[in-house]
């Protein structure tokens, strides 16, 4: 092996070496990403049941997609859900990163309860906040009892249910304010001084200043928390397993019914194409609209 | 230090200051009330709790929950079960995801940086898209009802997020190393193993610890990949513990709750420097 390696060129041996170091990379690439990724296209235009050997069916999948009540059920919802807790989450990361900003003292302890939660499971999240939600005997309503409010029966009301997972994934935003907090740091102080000098009061610098010069790590979390916001699963399995009356039915769980509880392999598969193109034509369109509202003056990206 | 002192100057006076400490105790507050209510309720007696309206202290502290929980619905099974599988992909990412760093970070070759998009790329692929020929593909080559579809994938490449983390660290550690190295006559993978293995302790650790965290958590795969109740992770013994207890025990399935996270917050408490630290260097710096 030496007396060959040695004979090639410097190039050949460079690029044989490099192949060498990234080779697990493209072998776990081309078997758990590539292969299942264009085998999943082809499912999409097929029926199986995994009985009998798949049939291309051309577009049937997605015609039947197009008339599926409950795949229009299951988008609507995901899309409150992914619209509600994503500017909920950022809101609230944001919020928290800028507070913990203005602090030394006791900073790291505050970023360390606010970053608790995100070790939680989605099930752990799910079997927790079960025992909260509960009309009786759950903490929220007795909260709410203590100033005088009658609360209603989170779970059992298909009106409320989402609005309580919404509420529940709230709770979880440490990466975010951790990733916030890290830009906040990253503003030059310089920029606040000025402004200050100029008279501007807190609120004003925190308009004009924090906000242009944070908007590139809004974009990122914006675009991140989408990402997984689509994907939700475990926490709404084990909380409401989509109930009420398939009122908190998000995608992946209408997926994952109708790919391994029907065993309906090729039209999961069309299920799963939607949700990757629809991820990626968001993800997009949130880059493109980046240009009229992300600042890129100071802050490298 | 001197820009974080800097910092504080933009509070304005001892008012703002004042409002802003208020503030983060009452969010803090916030974000503790779940996890206090689940310890308090995993150290209640059972007949304390289905009161209306619900005591938030126990009036006796029921350790003995945490020993009564064993033995009910796999859970100890569970437990080792999470056990194995995460520190088995641990040892495939290591073993896996720093060369592969190594190689899109130090080495040239041709094609290095479209390949390196494509890393990226896998990052925002929603894991459902793979996942039913991942189910036909595990289930030809009969992994089904077996760990190694959680372990096995963990060797070869170990996740793009942990190449792209440890890549972003490897870049930062200076050339003239490397250089003075091949001048003494180091071979690539010797410079890898001695000079840059350790020096990426830090990065190695971030990894480390999110590997752990993502596998003691994972639950769709799991759910799918597995079927008999003795190779189920905590994740699954603890998704069905409520129905096993009847639904009305909820003590125990507190309690279960409690035990099933503790080795994620122990973690999370003992390394929190390395997972803040990498966090950031993730989120910005990309």
């Amino acid at each position: 092996m030496a007396a060959i390696t040695r004979r090639l060129s410097p190039d050949a041996r460079r690029n044989i070496e490099g192949y060498l170091f990234i080779g697990p990379w493209i072998i776990g690439f081309l078997a758990f990403m590539l292969i299942p990724f264009v085998f999943s296209l082809f499912l999409a235009f097929s029926e199986w049941t995994i009985a009998e050997p798949p049939q291309f069916v051309g577009l049937a999948n997605f015609r039947e997609l197009a008339g599926d009540e409950l795949f229009w059920k299951a988008l609507r919802i995901t899309t409150v859900y992914v619209v509600l807790s994503v500017t909920l989450r950022v809101t609230i990361a944001l919020t928290l990163a800028t507070l913990l900003h203005q602090v030394i003292h006791g900073r790291r302890l505050f970023l360390t309860v606010f970053y608790l939660p995100v070790m939680f499971s989605g099930v752990t999240l799910g079997v927790v906040w079960g025992w909260i939600f509960p009309a009786d005997y759950g903490l929220l309503n007795d909260l709410l009892r203590r100033i005088g409010i009658e609360g209603p029966n989170w779970l059992s009301d298909p009106a409320l249910a989402l609005i309580s997972i919404i509420m529940m994934s709230s709770w979880r935003v440490g990466g975010m304010t951790v990733i916030f907090l890290a830009g906040l740091e990253d503003i030059p102080y310089e920029l606040h001084e000025a402004a200050q000098i100029d008279g501007a009061n807190i609120l004003q610098r925190f308009a004009r200043v924090t906000v242009p010069m944070i908007t590139p790590i809004v974009l990122f979390n914006l675009v991140t928390s989408m990402i997984g916001a689509f994907q939700v699963f475990g926490e709404v399995q084990v909380l409401t397993s989509g109930g009420p009356y398939n009122s908190t039915l998000v995608y992946v769980l209408y997926l994952y019914r109708q790919a391994f509880n029907f065993f309906h392999l090729g039209y999961g598969s069309a299920l799963a194409w939607v949700l990757f193109v629809l991820v990626v034509t968001v993800t997009a369109l949130l880059l493109r609209s980046s240009k009229s509202w992300v600042y890129y003056g100071g802050v490298r990206v | 230090m001197t820009t974080q002192i800097r910092h504080r100057a933009i509070g304005e006076g001892i008012g703002v200051r004042l409002l802003v400490g208020a503030g983060l105790v009452l969010a803090a507050t916030m974000f503790l009330i779940p996890i206090l209510w689940m310890l308090s309720t995993a150290l209640k007696p059972a007949k304390e709790v289905l009161i209306v309206p619900p005591q938030w202290i126990p009036s006796e502290i029921h350790w003995r929950n945490f020993v009564d929980i064993w033995g009910l619905g796999r859970l100890d099974t569970g437990i080792k079960n999470s056990a194995i599988m995460t520190f088995s992909s641990m040892i495939g990412v290591f073993c896996s995801a720093p060369l592969v760093a190594f190689g899109f970070s130090r080495l040239h070759f041709t094609g290095r940086d479209k390949l390196f998009v494509v890393v990226l790329a896998t990052m925002m692929l929603p894991s459902q898209v793979t996942l039913i020929p991942l189910y036909i593909i595990y289930k030809n080559l009969r992994w089904l009802d077996t760990f190694a579809p959680f372990i096995v994938p963990s060797f070869f490449g170990g996740g793009a997020f942990f190449i792209f983390l440890l890549r972003q660290f490897f870049m930062t550690i200076p050339v003239e190393l490397e250089d003075a190295a091949r001048i003494d006559g180091c071979s690539t993978i010797r410079i890898f193993a001695q000079i840059f293995m350790p020096l990426a302790k830090p990065a190695l650790a971030t990894v480390g610890i999110f590997t752990f965290i993502n596998g003691w958590n994972a639950y769709l795969g799991p759910l799918l990949f597995l079927s008999s109740p003795q190779k189920m992770p905590i994740t699954v013994i603890l998704a069905n513990f409520k129905d096993v207890q009847g639904g009305v025990q909820y003590n125990m399935v507190m309690a279960a709750a409690c035990a099933a996270v503790l080795p994620c917050i122990l973690v999370f408490l003992i390394f929190q420097e390395y997972m803040v630290g990498g966090i950031a260097l993730t989120g910005i710096k990309g």
